[in-house]
């Protein structure tokens, strides 16, 4: 089978991992690797690894002979929102892993099935990948008014990118929790958290939901989302059991599930505890893997 | 730093923070009436600067921190259309709050913007700080659980926020752990580090009962802005009460521009009637002290004692090994859950 070309454009630590992900690929062909930095140790790193890499930017890319059919772009929402155009203009699908949101969102396990041909795809926040499933699981069986997530991750795993972002962050993700998850209303929340050795990352998500609801049937739902996120991210597991709660007054009478969550990372490029980045890369090379056999079937038939 | 002339001692801003940090205490369940009646207060004893918002800063309500009962913006509003010279002041932190938020606070009256991270993550507040100034707020930077890294690394992070932007920066001891000389060195190597472009502060809490010493010690080592509330009214077992401050640096010929009677009688007449518990060193707080435990974690923890039947101490304990920090109160079901499979575990065995 053909594999559709692709190129990396972000050498940070996520450009990276994401590179690791992808090495083995049967779907995608990673050839590039761009950054800006000429002393970049991920720019050193895929050239090892045999890719074409440069620190010219995207001016080098575009001027290939030979453009890459899919970017994965690992920059910053602001590089993204001035790259998105030009890759558009070469006809290059793009998946964004920076919170640009100039794209669809897109969580695999819940809608990528409807923005397959979107030239843009948004993977929205590390937060929102670990936490939008399991928002969608349950607003899948009742109505949520409100969600709610807390994503706890060490700090030695947020970039420079992220920590200059925050706000893109929480803005972001509430919106994917609204318009991916399904609640009518979505608040985000990130902590950094220096402990050594660090912690892994721990997501909390909390949903309003009728007080009348089946706790059986939304810890289903839950459990069997969770397996579903595990086939690429295997290391993302229910710390314990969903915890429901009786409607308060402060919660306008509605009750609560609280799911508490925690994902460890694969280790490619980074340690196992920064399994916000895993979760990222993991569900962008996912997005990236679905899309190549798209092509390549579109080709072939 | 201002030197002190003519053995005149030199001047020092009190800051209340009754309203921000006292919605912890109540959680979170301020009215607008009582908002208007503390700043009233303060306002007519003179206190500089009040700040008002959710304990956990702008945007803080929230089923993870608690929900305010009445949105912090109106809160805010009404403390601006109550006081006549005092400065309203806003609390965000990075990652909870946006500068959405700051901005809706500014655009009804506040005018100081303090910024809270961890104090290891001072740089998640870049943006947040360079929105503050262009929207020409005040800036003031809260280094918050100052007591997880050591003086020179601390000045280090208050340096990041000072480029970034900030006025000031607060050694805040947000679990109540410096002990005496420990705050008053980390106050120190910041007025080494930035005493030159801006004003240093302290922030206290009672649970080891130094809220009031860690800040004349804090003082004398060059800070220019200290934090006290109202009956103590605080996180865990309370900030250095307003009015012992107040009384305190008269004491020592320290102009705070604040009336001790009338601070008095704020504390006795207008917030101790509506507390429903006075912040007190009991055993779960003092283990917040102990074991360097974030103040609000208090409340949260009392709670998950309640439904999960283990003890608050204990979960605070583990809270303090397991080196959480602001923002994590989740993390406290979580160890009360862990907590409570191991009591089942050692029932069963016997």
């Amino acid at each position: 089978m053909s594999k559709a070309t692709a190129a990396i454009v972000g050498p940070g630590n996520i450009g990276t991992d994401l590179l690791a992900k992808l090495l083995h690929s049967e779907t995608v062909d990673v050839r590039y690797m761009v950054g800006v930095d000429p002393t970049s140790d991920g720019l050193a790193r895929a050239a090892k690894l045999g890719l074409e890499t440069s620190a010219e930017g995207v001016d080098w890319l575009l001027s290939r002979d030979e453009l890459p059919e899919l970017v994965f772009e690992a920059t910053s929402a602001k590089a993204h929102i001035a790259n998105a155009p030009r890759y558009a203009e070469a006809g290059i699908q793009t998946i964004d892993l920076t919170p640009a949101a100039l794209g669809p969102l897109v969580c695999p396990p819940v809608n990528l099935g409807q923005h397959l041909d979107a030239p843009d795809i948004n993977m929205i926040t590390c937060g929102g990948q670990a936490t939008i499933p399991i928002v969608h699981a349950i607003s899948r069986v009742v109505p949520v008014e409100y969600a709610e997530i807390v994503a706890s991750i060490a700090s030695r795993s947020a970039g420079p990118g992220t920590r200059a972002n925050i706000d893109e962050f929480t803005e972001t993700t509430s919106q994917a929790i609204e318009q991916v998850g399904g609640a009518r209303k979505g608040k985000a929340i990130i902590i950094m958290n220096p402990v050594e050795p660090p912690m892994i990352m721990r997501d909390t998500v909390f949903c309003a939901i009728p007080e009348e609801a089946d706790p059986d049937a939304i810890s289903e739902s839950i459990v069997r989302m969770v397996a579903e996120v595990a086939e690429y991210v295997p290391g993302y597991t229910l710390r314990a059991d969903p915890q429901f709660d009786d409607p308060r007054p402060e919660w306008k009478d509605q009750a609560r599930v609280a799911v508490f969550l925690e994902v460890r990372g694969r280790g490619d490029y980074l340690p196992p505890w920064a399994g916000n980045l895993d979760i990222m890369t993991a569900a962008a090379a996912r997005v990236g893997e679905l899309l190549a056999g798209a092509k390549t079937t579109a080709v072939t038939s | 730093m201002t030197p002190e002339r003519n053995n005149v001692p030199r001047k020092l801003r009190i800051t209340d923070s009754t309203l921000r940090d006292g919605s912890h205490a109540m959680r979170h369940q301020f009215t607008e009436e009582q908002v208007r009646g503390v700043v009233h207060a303060l306002d007519k004893a003179g206190v500089e600067v009040i700040e008002v918002a959710h304990g956990d800063g702008l945007g803080g309500s929230s089923f993870n921190y608690g929900f305010s009962k009445v949105d912090e913006i109106r809160l805010i509003g009404a403390a601006v259309d109550e006081a006549t010279h005092a400065k309203i002041a806003v609390l965000m932190l990075p990652g909870v709050g946006t500068v959405t938020e700051l901005k809706r606070a500014h655009s009804v009256g506040a005018s100081v913007a303090r910024i809270a991270t961890h104090c290891t993550e001072a740089d998640t507040s870049v943006q947040h700080f360079t929105a503050a100034r262009e929207l020409g707020m005040e800036t003031v930077g809260f280094l918050m659980l100052s007591h997880r890294i050591g003086p020179d690394e601390l000045a280090k992070q208050a340096r990041i926020m000072v480029d970034a932007g900030a006025q000031c920066v607060y050694v805040v001891d947000s679990a109540g752990a410096l002990v005496l000389t420990d705050a008053q060195a980390r106050v120190q190597a910041l007025v080494k580090e930035i005493g030159h472009e801006a004003q240093v502060g302290f922030h206290g809490h009672q649970n080891l009962s130094l809220g009031v010493a860690n800040s004349v010690l804090a003082y004398q080592g060059g800070a220019q802005q200290i934090d006290g509330a109202l009956c103590a009214l605080g996180a865990g077992a309370g900030n250095s009460p307003t009015e012992v401050l107040a009384a305190t640096f008269e004491r020592m010929g320290v102009p705070t521009g604040v009336d001790v009677q009338l601070a008095l009688a704020a504390a006795q007449d207008v917030v101790k009637p509506f507390i429903p518990r006075l912040p007190w060193m009991d055993r779960s707080s003092i283990v917040q002290g102990y074991a360097g435990v974030y103040s609000s974690f208090l409340l949260h923890a009392e709670r998950a004692s309640e439904r999960y039947g283990v003890p608050a101490h204990e979960i605070l304990q583990e809270v303090g090994e397991a080196g959480y920090v602001g923002g994590q109160e989740d993390m406290i079901i979580d160890i009360a859950l862990r907590l409570a499979e191991q009591r089942e575990k050692t029932e069963a065995a016997r």
